[in-house]
């Protein structure tokens, strides 16, 4: 293309074809580099469920005899830090779908009277609530840790889906008055024309257009809950009330080192999570591109 | 008073309240206002029960300024600041910029590429708490699968990485990276391809070549976003939890401590929940600056990513 200009050399076919091979050649090294990378903390984490008691401690780097034990004795909740596995991973999955639910009906209609109903200074509620993620949620966790605690919400599954729900919504709000833009507002005047309330457009013409913003926040919320760690472990502590995540953390107060139950009860935590996140990877990336582009 | 001043201050009289209402309740009117303000509410009850009174409530606990006198004197806090400054600076530059250079990467039009796009993005897609506790084990020096791995290839033993200082706090950085590199690559990769193609176009037609094109089409256009996303993941870094409180739990001796966990250990593991509290506020005059700068660049960067 730009052989032939200024002052650069022209060169035979055969160097640029050598030039290309070598090109793939070191696209094929890093793209192995990546392959490890990614997966050798993965990998590590399955070797070490299929081991035996005996062969974590081994020098092996595969497991000598793999054997699924340790998924055994957790499904079974054959061990005692497991016994209630099943209802905690039951907790989570409330913890979880409440959190999504309670984002997506509080954000959906926070965005709608700031979107849709012309409410003057209704940006200001956005940007307050973008506020929210000025400070880190791990440096709030003390005052909120107290504040449950006077709410009355101690060790209740509540204190968390309020706490994570209030940390999902802000940017629910905000990709939600993003993507309503693209909404023509003449959908909603001629309803108000044919004698709809407010409340009837948001639920027959608004959520209904929202769909894919919806499913992209929901996502989004589900995995925050699921993946959270820190407000599970202080707000939720006895074995009733706490999560699968917190659960799995207990292992490590352990001075047995079950490495295996506790990897297996890792696997089967992180399984939910990933599924949803390839089965959704379209529109969570929807999701993210979604606040730029029309914006 | 003339009759020109009385008829201005009755104008005057019955617009400000009128235009008063109008800034507050826009072209809404009776039960129309009732509807927007209930739509808004749960919102705000939220906002105000679990985000303005924990802050106001953190500001309380953390008031008392002889807290700072302590903390000062806490050689474990001066550590954990010089961790944290380690772990925000160091661990989010090479991120971001390893980030950037696989977003040029992951750009190549070829199928294992992207094929490759759906491993490489697994580390993001796990939760953290599990991956964390696997390079926990792996970095483990008596029974952990590197230091085995490193003596079956050749043939010597490796560091007690989480048992030293410098090699756990890299541990810990490194553990960060793995998990959140996937996405910043995403983002910029995003970057990438919202560039108009034209743009190229253009510098090819003009003889530029393949470095020209990065130096004056890619990086301008690019560097904006890459700002924010590093002003972004600052503010992430410095809250995070979970890689130094499972990687190398802090230790030995709590010299792998950040402001993050720091805080944590004093109000839930010495019992001290004012210090606490006064250890993550100590980051406030840090964290709001880079606030302010992230809000003033983010505009822009909306269009372009």
């Amino acid at each position: 293309m730009s052989a032939t200009l200024g002052s650069r050399r022209i060169r035979s076919p055969l160097f640029y074809r050598l030039q290309r091979y070598g090109v793939e050649a070191m696209c094929l090294a890093l793209g192995f580099i990546l392959v490890v990378w990614s997966l050798i903390p993965i990998y590590n984490m399955w070797k070490i469920a299929l081991e035996s008691h005996e062969g974590i401690f081994g020098g092996s780097i595969i497991p000598e005899a793999p054997t699924l034990e340790a998924f055994r004795v957790v499904v079974t909740q054959d061990f005692w830090y497991l016994e209630r596995f099943w209802h905690q991973f039951g907790n989570s999955f409330i913890v979880g779908l409440s959190v999504m639910g309670l984002t997506l009906l509080i954000g959906s209609l926070a965005s709608f009277t700031v979107g849709r109903m012309r409410l003057r200074n209704g940006w200001m509620l956005t940007n307050a609530a973008l506020m929210t993620y000025v400070i880190p949620a791990s440096f709030l966790a003390i005052p909120i840790y107290r504040i449950m605690q006077i709410y009355g919400l101690g060790n209740h599954l509540s204190s968390v889906i309020l706490a994570l729900t209030s940390f999902a919504t802000p940017y629910a709000i905000f990709i939600f008055s993003q993507y309503g833009k693209s909404i023509p507002m003449e959908l909603d005047e001629s309803a108000r024309i044919d004698g709809a309330n407010p409340l009837q457009i948001y639920i027959r013409i608004y959520l209904p257009l929202m769909a894919p913003a919806l499913v992209a926040v929901g996502t989004y919320a589900l995995l925050l809950a699921w993946n959270e760690y820190l407000y599970n472990f202080l707000l939720l502590s006895t074995p009733q009330s706490m999560t699968v995540a917190v659960a799995l953390a207990q292992f490590l107060n352990s001075d047995e080192s079950p490495w295996n139950y506790m990897m297996a009860t890792a696997i089967i935590y992180a399984l939910p999570p990933i599924i949803l996140y390839y089965g959704l990877r379209r529109y969570m990336a929807a999701g993210l591109t979604m606040g730029g582009v029309k914006g | 008073m003339s009759v020109t001043q009385q008829a201005l201050a009755i104008g005057r009289g019955l617009a400000a309240p009128r235009s008063w209402r109008r800034a507050w309740f826009g072209g809404l009117h009776g039960a129309d206002y009732i509807w927007a303000v209930a739509f808004a509410l749960p919102y705000i009850a939220l906002f105000l029960f679990f985000v303005v009174y924990p802050i106001a409530f953190g500001i309380w606990m953390g008031s008392d300024l002889t807290l700072y006198t302590e903390l000062f004197a806490d050689p474990r806090y001066i550590t954990a600041v010089f961790n944290t400054f380690l772990y925000v600076v160091i661990g989010v530059n090479l991120k971001m910029f390893l980030a950037f250079l696989l977003s040029g990467f992951f750009f190549r039009k070829s199928w294992w590429i992207k094929a490759l796009m759906v491993i490489f993005i697994l580390p993001w897609a796990i939760p953290a708490l599990p991956a964390y506790m696997s390079i926990h084990w792996f970095l483990n020096g008596q029974w952990g699968m590197l230091n085995n791995i490193l003596y079956e290839l050749f043939g010597f033993d490796g560091p007690t990485y989480l048992n030293e200082h410098w090699t756990g706090l890299a541990s810990n950085i490194g553990a960060y990276i793995w998990k959140t590199l996937p996405f910043w690559t995403v983002i910029l990769l995003a970057g990438r391809m919202a560039v108009p193609q034209e743009l190229y176009e253009a510098a090819a037609v003009d003889g530029a070549s393949r470095m020209h094109k990065f130096a004056h089409v890619t990086l301008p256009l690019m560097a904006n976003l890459y700002l924010v996303c590093v002003l972004l993941d600052m503010v992430f870094a410095l809250g995070d939890f979970n890689s130094t409180y499972f990687v190398s739990g802090g230790g030995p001796a709590m010299s792998t401590e950040v402001l993050a966990t720091l805080g944590i250990r004093y109000a839930f593991t010495v019992a001290l929940p004012r210090l606490g509290v006064a250890c993550v506020m100590s980051a406030l005059p840090v964290l709001i600056p880079l606030v302010i700068i992230l809000m003033r660049r983010l505009r822009p960067a909306e269009g372009q990513l």
